[in-house]
């Protein structure tokens, strides 16, 4: 199997989606001649034309909601927000709309779109190229949320969004687009959205975390295992909605113990959620504090090195709080 | 006084070459829409119904471009005074009655939106919210999948002037603007936003003099004439269907009624301008024309008021007679299965 970038099994994605049926098409600001600020789609335009590699008008607001009515009139989108950052004028689209649409028919019509939105600190963004959106949207009921964490679910996940009846978020870990890198198989396939997987076996922890938190997850995971002798069980969470609760809890009810680890400003961030039904639905198998490790509560990933540094989780700091959870 | 508009009593015909059964199709199609309204009204205030948000004074614009559409094939985003709209392209009256009722069976939400609420596949009509303008932009994607499809099919979006001012009116027609999009924007000028008027909303005389800043046609037009509006969107349709993109439509027109069942406009505007306003009513305008043209009669008008009033009767006592939804309907449909994909 060849190794390809996180951001290059993304594009294979698309590709390949594109190449198979012909109501997908993209849109979104640069994706067309420029093939995407970050490349996501680099040829494509050329390959598919400038019909179906659509540059939209800088205009978050309209890239979603004109692929709301064209999903609607069954097409299947996929919209690209640059920077997850810069989604909120598409807010009301999303929630009120695109998530909506389904319920509020009584099953007459759905929106099967895709919106991809690269998220995440790390990069010297600072606060409004940072971000971490996905809880705002988590809360909505109608949307559909996955974070891949590795090329091969970025692949399969992105695919299976574009195939998905409903509205579909795919946050993509931005500071991962080439960083992590993986096996993609030359086969066709999909990972289904909701289902979170186990990517490591271990008895003393378990660790949850999703997206760039999860590849430095499975690198903590590997120093306390080397330096400390404690086995953690990693679960990827993958599809935050709807969420694999059945995962989530079986190695909890195993390891007695969770860290859940995301980069998302700590108060009510996602891993808030995991805790609140880990305690709920798993009590008599704790055996510790449910721990948190997330970014503080401050407005967002400042730009300088040293504060970036500070505000953002890390190997390092993920692999303290694995000890301190296993020694309590 | 709010008296930006000037409309006459009479009826512009010019270029208008329709059977005399389709001028009394719109007629019946009007005055229905006026009297289930006014009927929905009483049933608010007998205390059987929550809420209504009416259409009444809007029936011109609304019958004549309906009528204009290819039903059933064009798209149609209309909101939530559209419902002498939504019943030419197919909607009830008993499914009116349901919604207002909010009983089950209720079409377009299964009684889970508040009634107005437009929605219907068969019929074209996509899937409103409460929102203002967040159809517009919607409208813009609908139209471009016709595009991209190569069909001949238009999308007619429908909002009131107040909506204007939202973002989401001016990305949609800029996107329509950029790609010549088969796409007509209907905007129902009645000059008050609730309670708000149109020189708050606006420091343009028109709507559709905005047209020129999306790059595309803007037309004005006398609402409460049903031929003109007729005419109007029949003219913006020929342009979408043949490539020549969208149209900004402006119909002048007037609420002579509160803005919902909630709204008391005697706090806002005086009872001269209201009384003006329904001189100018676009039904009896249609009537007096359809009289004087000797295409209607006074039997035929005693008929129609007739036939029209057992079909709002016998609606409303289906939907008195429907049960409510079960409770437990308010957990589902949240996600589509896969074989709708």
């Amino acid at each position: 199997m060849p190794e390809v970038t996180l951001i290059e099994a993304l594009r294979q994605a698309m590709d390949e989606e594109l190449e198979r049926d012909d109501r997908v098409f993209i849109t979104g600001e640069d994706v067309g001649q420029r093939g995407g600020v970050f490349r996501a789609t680099v040829g494509l335009f050329e390959k598919y034309g400038a019909e179906r590699v659509i540059d939209s008008p800088l205009a978050e607001l309209s890239i979603v909601a004109v692929g709301i009515g064209a999903a609607l009139a069954g097409m299947r989108p996929i919209c690209e927000i640059q920077f997850a950052d810069y989604i909120f004028p598409a807010f009301n689209q999303i929630v009120n709309e695109a998530a909506l649409v389904y319920y509020r028919t009584n099953g007459e019509y759905n929106v099967p779109m895709v919106i991809r939105a690269p998220y995440g600190g790390g990069i010297g963004g600072g606060l409004y190229h940072s971000q971490s959106v996905e809880a705002f949207f988590a809360h909505a009921p109608g949307l559909k949320i996955v974070i891949p964490s590795n090329p091969y679910d970025a692949k399969g996940l992105l695919k299976a969004a574009v195939r998905d009846p409903n509205p579909v978020m795919v946050f993509e870990p931005k500071k991962g687009y080439r960083l992590i890198r993986g096996e993609v198989p030359d086969h066709e396939y999909t990972v289904p959205i909701g289902l979170s997987e186990v990517t490591r076996k271990g008895d003393d922890l378990t660790v949850y975390a999703y997206g760039m938190m999860h590849y430095y997850t499975l690198q903590a995971a590997e120093m306390v295992a080397q330096q400390d002798g404690i086995q953690c069980e990693v679960v990827d969470i993958r599809t935050l909605v709807p969420l694999d609760k059945e995962t989530v809890l079986n190695s909890f009810k195993k390891t007695g113990k969770a860290l859940i680890v995301y980069e998302d400003n700590r108060f009510l961030g996602y891993g808030a959620e995991l805790a609140a039904i880990l305690s709920d639905e798993a009590f008599e198998y704790m055996d510790g504090p449910i721990r948190r490790l997330a970014g503080p509560d401050v407005p967002g990933v400042p730009f300088a090195h040293t504060m970036q540094d500070f505000f953002m989780p890390s190997p390092e700091k993920i692999a303290h709080a694995i000890r301190e959870l296993a020694a309590y | 006084m709010v008296t930006n508009l000037e409309t006459s009593q009479q009826i512009d015909d010019a270029g208008i070459d329709l059977e005399t059964k389709t001028l009394l199709e719109m007629y019946w199609q009007m005055v229905r829409a006026r009297r289930l309204d006014e009927r929905t009204w009483v049933l608010h205030r007998q205390g059987k119904i929550a809420f209504h948000i009416s259409g009444i004074g809007h029936e011109g614009v609304q019958v004549g471009a309906a009528m204009a559409l290819r039903r059933g094939y064009d798209y149609a985003h209309l909101y939530y005074r559209d419902l002498a709209f939504a019943l030419v392209l197919g909607y009830t009256p008993r499914e009116w009655m349901l919604s207002v009722f909010g009983k089950e069976g209720e079409p377009t939400s299964g009684a889970r939106q508040m009634p107005s609420h437009w929605s219907n596949k068969k019929q074209g009509i996509m899937p409103a919210s409460s929102p203002v303008a967040t159809q517009v932009p919607q409208a813009a994607g609908m139209a471009l999948a016709s595009k991209l499809r190569g069909e001949d099919r238009v999308t007619l979006v429908s909002l009131g002037e107040g909506s204007t001012s939202e973002g989401d009116f001016y990305e949609g027609l800029n996107w329509a603007g950029v790609h010549k999009l088969p796409m007509i924007c209907l905007v129902e000028n009645n000059i008050y936003a609730i309670s708000v008027p149109m020189h708050l909303q606006m420091a343009v005389p028109n709507v559709a003099d905005r047209a020129p800043m999306f790059g595309i046609e803007g037309v004005v037009v006398d609402g409460n004439d049903v031929l003109a509006s007729y005419r109007a969107i029949k003219e913006a349709l020929e342009r979408a269907r043949s490539g020549g993109g969208p149209t900004l439509v402006e119909a002048k027109t007037y609420r002579p009624v509160p803005h919902s069942s909630d709204d008391d406009d005697r706090t806002y505007r005086s009872r001269d301008e209201v009384e003006e306003w329904k001189k100018r009513d676009a039904i009896k305008r249609f009537e007096t024309y359809l009289l004087d043209k000797g295409i209607l009669s006074g039997d035929m008008i005693e008929e129609i008021e007739g036939r029209v009033r057992l079909e709002v009767d016998e609606a409303q006592a289906a939907a008195e007679a429907a049960p409510y939804p079960p409770a437990e309907n308010a957990l589902f449909p949240v996600y589509a299965p896969a074989d709708e994909a």
